[in-house]
């Protein structure tokens, strides 16, 4: 089977922040899987994945929350994908996956946990973990997405922000770094190559891996805030006119920070904040609220519709 | 200059004298700045030790100080005291006290992973530094950071139902560091983003907040995390010798 059709039905891990803050990135995606024709099988009696914050109490903990989804997926659904759009989740996923294979304290932790829990252990292999964007670049292609773009994104600017947990540790990624068509952890092109197809133009954005400051968004705001700020005008001094996003902290980050920036230093930076799927859904023809824009804190509502989206 | 010996050249430690004459030679002002002979007897032999026994810190040993993670990390570029490579150094000499003076700041790394990425030596440097920021906090050098406190109630959420509801996890957040909710950039976010919601997901969402999402039968995991938790727990408390510790604080109090 090719990975074109390994991956048209996949399972599909939306996580916490895809049911709050991120409900738009869980629209959104929902409806270009569903006008590419992609099936997405929501894994069942899903549980956090520990995000970014059990690792400080126990990274064990975290392996194991992570492990329990891959094995519903596995054992309970018989699913050899897993699909999962924000970062954190893929990212836990990916390390889980990693630990599981290549140390045994992992492993047996996981298992003793497991058992008391009374489901299956998540042998490492049985599942793949992928993000949305291999998801979508993977089963469908720039060349596929291109065929069925109604509305190209043509004049619109993009800033592509990948953020740290879609290639950072670079050890977690064993498939990134692997030559041409791989994705590159250093400088990412997945949602570049997607947003091109789309008809897009890309500005040259140098803090495309750059750190939102996600973790203490809330505990080490006036941190969180600068490195937002630097985001933002970097996007802006590239000539962008969107930052498009893949991961619902970096997005939520940045919308509340270029609020607080406002508020609290005083600094406005007028650059609009949409996931990549939202621009992806209306260039497949999709009402903008359809892909949940209305639900974005940063209004794009008036910008998108000057340029016939939505 | 080496960074080892940054804590020789802090003004309290240099001498400079207005007009000193040495063998007939005028070494007046900066000509006669001296550096103050000092003795360290304060080495905690321990230190890398207990650093290397909470999660995370376990590779510390593995660093040959190139400075990749410092060169590479966020915070450091918008402080210059956040300093990587500077405390993994401190600890494996021994030199708490020095390592004391940045105490307020370690906590603040922001776990981008740039360090772990630039590090030739699989230091895992981002570990180390959420090590260091335990250390600190359970050696009662520190208050718990807010960071912290945000981990333990994100973290006791997901033990007790399975997911996280974030608006329930900012309430708690703030209440627990004694913060308003009320500050007037989160009040203008909320005003933002209240307004193009449609009735149905303000409802949904209303909902979360009053009846908490749930992964369905999750007591038995949720007993088997906290009783590992709770495990870990004490064994680092062995290796860090808090017990001790306090026994040894105990007495100080009674003499």
């Amino acid at each position: 089977m090719t990975t074109k059709d390994k991956y048209k039905k996949v399972a599909y891990y939306p996580g916490c922040a895809l049911e709050g803050s991120g409900h738009s990135y869980n629209r959104s995606t929902k409806a270009v899987g569903k006008a590419l024709g992609l099936d997405l099988v929501e894994v069942k009696n899903w549980n956090c994945c520990g995000a970014m914050e059990v690792k400080n109490i126990d990274p064990k903990i975290q392996t194991y929350l992570s492990s329990r989804v891959m094995s519903t997926a596995a054992n309970e659904m018989d699913m050899d994908v897993v699909m999962a759009p924000c970062n954190g989740c893929y990212h836990n996923l990916k390390k889980a996956e990693y630990d599981l294979a290549n140390d045994q304290e992992s492993a047996d932790v996981v298992d003793k946990l497991s058992k008391k829990a009374g489901h299956k252990t998540y042998e490492s292999g049985q599942v793949e973990t992928i993000h949305a964007l291999d998801w979508i670049k993977d089963s469908i292609g720039e060349e596929g997405l291109a065929e069925r773009v109604k509305n190209s994104l043509s004049g619109i600017k993009v800033a592509n922000y990948y953020g740290c947990m879609y290639t950072r540790p670079r050890h977690i990624f064993p498939e990134k770094d692997q030559g041409p068509g791989s994705e590159s952890t250093s400088k990412p092109h997945f949602m570049d190559d997607l947003l091109a197809a789309a008809g897009a133009e890309n500005v040259d954005f140098p803090l495309k891996t750059a750190c939102c400051g996600g973790a203490h968004t809330l505990s080490d705001s006036d941190m969180s805030t600068k490195l937002v700020l630097n985001i933002l005008k970097a996007a802006k001094l590239s000539g962008a006119d969107v930052i498009a996003t893949e991961c619902p902290t970096c997005h939520s980050g940045l919308e509340m920070h270029q609020i607080r920036a406002e508020k609290t230093l005083g600094e406005k930076v007028d650059i609009k904040i949409l996931y990549f799927t939202q621009l992806l859904g209306m260039a497949l023809g999709l009402k903008a609220r359809k892909v949940g824009v209305h639900e974005n804190i940063n209004d794009s509502i008036k910008f998108l519709k000057e340029r016939g989206l939505g | 200059m080496p960074i080892h010996e940054k804590s020789l050249i802090r003004p309290e430690n240099l001498t400079t004298h207005e007009e000193l004459t040495l063998d007939g030679v005028d070494v007046s002002g900066h000509w006669s700045t001296f550096i103050e002979t000092r003795v360290v007897n304060d080495y905690n032999e321990n230190l890398q030790e207990e650093i290397a026994a909470l999660p995370g810190g376990e590779e510390i040993h593995r660093c040959w100080q190139c400075g990749s993670c410092t060169n590479a990390c966020t915070v450091n570029a918008i402080n210059e005291d956040f300093n990587p490579r500077y405390w993994i150094y401190l600890i494996r000499m021994g030199m708490e006290s020095e390592l004391l003076r940045d105490k307020d700041i370690i906590w603040q790394c922001v776990s981008c992973n740039k360090c772990t990425y630039a590090c030739p030596r699989d230091v895992f440097p981002e570990g180390v530094m959420k090590a260091t920021a335990h250390w600190l906090e359970r050696k009662g050098h520190t208050e718990k950071s807010p960071s912290t406190h945000f981990d333990e109630v994100f973290t006791e959420q997901i033990v007790k139902t399975g997911k996280i509801e974030e608006s329930r996890t900012m309430r708690r957040f703030f209440s627990r560091t004694g913060q308003a909710l009320a500050q007037p950039w989160m009040i203008e976010m909320v005003k933002r983003m209240l307004r193009g919601l449609p009735i149905g997901l303000l409802t949904r969402m209303g909902l979360a907040t009053l009846v908490a999402p749930k992964t369905n039968d999750w007591s038995k995991a949720s007993a088997a995390i906290q009783e590992y938790i709770d495990e870990q727990h004490e064994k680092q408390a062995q290796a860090l010798s808090l017990a001790e510790l306090v026994e040894t604080a105990k007495q100080d109090v009674a003499a």
